[in-house]
């Protein structure tokens, strides 16, 4: 049992958590995350970890709803206590003195860049970092993305907040502008990260990007989150998450999500029927 | 032994055999020679002493038979339904020489359920606490059995699970339909009672070291982690939609129940045309699963012979009966996708068995010309497991062989770092729930030993 210590909804539909976990904040490091499950008849699914306080014993978790589980995650609340909570999970950021980084994150993703960026300003890095959203409303993280980074921009693609268009744009302007950049990392959807990883490869600029494979277990047990990453499969959970974007394969991963498309619907209109009201 | 007729259990998750009542059990246990040298005892990896507790049988003293069993196996109704007893026990029986040997497994069975239904499962005599404590890392068979024994002689012991719940392959791999969740369950619960900590959720390696264990004030270590990395064949095509590894669909049926889906939240393919790839017990639960899941079609594709399958008869059996569909000396080639990357149909090619290899088994070779195509909408990958890296590659010290198993010193499970050992799949690679709990006894004998330095 883990208890929520605090929850703040950050926009529409993405909500943080802060968790009771003192081992998990003790050990974990930018990059892993954990897998949850909140009641005797739930999923186990994969959340980044988002930040941690080792002296009060709190991880923060950010999610996006998105489903089932994330729409029943985000009605709990403070005090309230999630059943299983494991981890830390996944292989932790390579995070070295590279020079000059560039940290993109797209809509939830910001959530998930935020400790890589974190960790790579701490190492002494001079930190880029691109933030997007689709509209103003679903931008998160702004400020605390500001106070890790020599240099923000903000891109919405209805041009309601900061710069209009893509962090794709934003990057192959930097790179066009003739900026010096040692590594890019990106993380958001999976469209998001092939077109970042499809712009810097005419450059040979690294780029690292985090996957969101389906899991279960999350300990290289099942192999349901196999990808295939310069044409040999690897599982996201003890290979990964991370990978070198330039050799993984976007397109399987994208149709590889879409596994249990039939399946998300049935539980959805089940949840609608429960509640009575169209939904939550 | 009775049993669910096959067109109506083919359908449903109840357990196969339903087991003795007392009369059955009286008549067949009286079938025993209660020979002066048994030959049967040597047979199980664990020594129970089989003539003793059917003689008891025989008297109608189930609850005493129930007890002879414990004293050397923790867990009686787990290997009374799914020890290979054909080829221990059972294959040692005088009676067999001729005709049928005694059914041990299904009397043990019987002893076992009969005490857990009386509810008078006793706890044991535990010894005074001798204020040391032993970390064991995995709850499945082995780590069950050790943490049994060295509770009993008065060690604090705490088991350390990696998933929600406690049982390793017998709540995430073996089905309903083999072996009840309840039992485990139960077993699990005694452990308890008999004081044994267990902490879940706790991935040894990531959340906290073995060397970090041993800080903590751990004065020894057991490793029972299983061989639970899935092994796939790198064939074209793999990767498509629909494509399971028979650790992830076993465990999506049965740890999490998406058998129950949409009750229960995790879902499964339930395929109509399901391909089970391997011959072994697990490819057999796994395409078992397959029919109750829905399957119109459920084949088995193994690229050896019937009498080289590595699965018990009687699960080869059952299956059979229940309607599985069987390409035998057929091996898989490629997978081709629909255009949204499901799977529809696999490339198969017929084999041939050629001369026996070094380890003695005729090694299977293709026919060339003998390709064919099978329409499938699903499949499961059951060609076995590798060793999970996790433990030993975060234990500095501890030596592994070529293939990532932990190197022990004969039987006491004794690793290369004193105070830490290792038994079950992760030293031996894919075995038996017997043969892991046989490891685990042996190391609570060192352990102690050890511990009495």
């Amino acid at each position: 049992m883990a208890k929520i210590l605090k929850k703040d909804v950050l926009s529409e539909n993405i909500v943080r958590m802060d968790i009771e976990a003192p081992e998990i904040a003790r050990k974990r490091k930018a990059g892993q995350f954990v897998i949850l499950r909140i009641h005797e008849k739930g999923e186990r699914i994969p959340l980044t970890i988002v930040d941690s306080n080792p002296e009060r014993g709190v991880v923060t978790i950010i999610f996006q709803v998105v489903g089932h589980t994330t729409a029943l995650l985000s009605t709990l609340s403070k005090g309230d206590e999630i059943l299983d909570f494991q981890g830390p999970l996944g292989n932790p950021t390579e995070v070295e003195m590279f020079g000059h980084v560039v940290c993109i994150g797209g809509g939830v993703g910001v959530g998930v860049i935020y400790p890589i960026t974190k960790a790579l300003k701490e190492r002494g890095n001079r930190v880029t970092s691109i933030i997007g959203a689709r509209t103003k409303g679903l931008l998160i993280l702004e400020q605390e993305i500001a106070g890790v980074s020599d240099h923000l921009i903000v891109m919405t693609d209805d041009g309601s907040y900061g710069t209009p268009g893509f962090v794709s744009h934003a990057l192959k302007n930097l790179i066009e502008g003739g900026e010096k950049i040692d590594r890019v990392f990106a993380i958001g959807p999976v469209p998001m990260m092939k077109a970042i990883s499809e712009c810097t490869r005419p450059y040979g600029i690294k780029t690292i990007v985090s996957l969101n494979a389906i899991m279960v277990d999350g300990t290289g047990m099942c192999g349901a989150c196999r990808v295939s990453v310069g044409g040999e499969t690897r599982f996201t959970c003890v290979d990964g998450p991370e990978f070198d974007g330039h050799e993984v394969d976007f397109d399987l991963l994208m149709k590889r999500l879409r596994m249990y498309c039939r399946e998300e619907r049935i539980s959805y209109e089940r949840d609608q029927c429960r509640c009575g009201h169209g939904g939550k | 032994m009775p049993e669910q007729d096959p067109k109506v259990r083919r359908r449903n998750f109840q357990e196969v055999p339903l087991g003795y009542d007392e009369e059955t059990a009286r008549r067949e246990a009286s079938r025993c020679l209660q020979c002066k040298k048994p030959t049967c005892i040597a047979g199980c990896p664990v020594e129970v002493n089989i003539p003793k507790f059917i003689r008891q049988i025989v008297e109608g003293d189930f609850l005493g038979a129930a007890a002879t069993i414990k004293e050397t196996n923790s867990l009686p109704a787990v290997c009374g339904r799914v020890c290979p007893q054909e080829d221990q026990c059972e294959k040692n029986c005088v009676l067999g020489k001729k005709g049928e040997p005694v059914a041990i497994g299904r009397l043990e069975r019987f002893a076992a359920d009969y005490e857990r239904a009386s509810g008078a499962m006793k706890i044991p005599v535990i010894l005074p606490s001798k204020g040391k404590r032993v970390a064991i890392i995995g709850s499945g068979p082995s780590g069950l059995t050790i943490a049994g024994d060295l509770v009993k002689l008065g060690y604090e012991v705490t088991i350390f699970e990696a998933l929600h719940k406690p049982g390793g392959v017998l709540i995430y791999g073996i089905p309903e339909f083999r072996l009840p969740k309840a039992i485990v369950e139960a077993e699990v619960e005694y452990l308890k009672k008999m004081g044994v900590k267990i902490v879940l959720n706790a991935v040894i390696g990531r959340w906290k070291t073995i060397d970090e264990l041993l800080q903590d004030g751990y004065s020894a270590v057991y490793i029972a982690v299983g061989a639970g990395a899935p092994v796939f064949m790198n064939i074209p095509g793999e990767n498509l939609l629909g494509i399971y590894s028979a650790n992830e669909y076993l465990t999506r049926s049965n740890l999490m129940k998406a058998y129950l889906f949409p009750d229960f939240d995790t879902p499964i393919v339930t395929g109509k045309r399901v391909a089970v790839i391997g011959g072994g017990n697990v490819a057999m639960d796994a395409v078992r699963t397959a029919l109750r899941l829905g399957a119109e079609h459920a084949y088995i594709i193994y690229r050896r012979g019937r009498e080289e399958m590595p699965a018990r008869k009687e699960e080869i059996h059952h299956a059979e009966e229940e309607g599985v569909e069987f390409f035998l000396l057929t091996n898989p080639l490629s997978y081709e996708g629909d255009e949204n990357g499901w799977v529809k149909e696999m490339k198969c090619i017929r084999m041939v068995l050629g001369e026996p290899d070094a380890s003695g088994r005729r090694s299977p070779i293709p026919i060339p010309g003998s390709e064919f195509t099978l329409p499938v909408d699903t499949v499961v990958v059951a060609i076995g497991t590798q060793a999970n890296p996790v433990v030993p590659s975060t234990t500095p010290g501890l030596e592994t062989n070529r293939w990532g198993y932990i190197v022990t010193k004969g039987e006491s499970g004794e690793t290369s770092r004193p105070g830490i050992y290792a038994g079950g799949d992760i030293v031996t690679g894919s075995a038996t729930v017997i043969l892991a709990m046989g490891a685990g006894k042996k190391a609570a004998r060192a352990i102690h030993e050890f511990l009495s330095r």
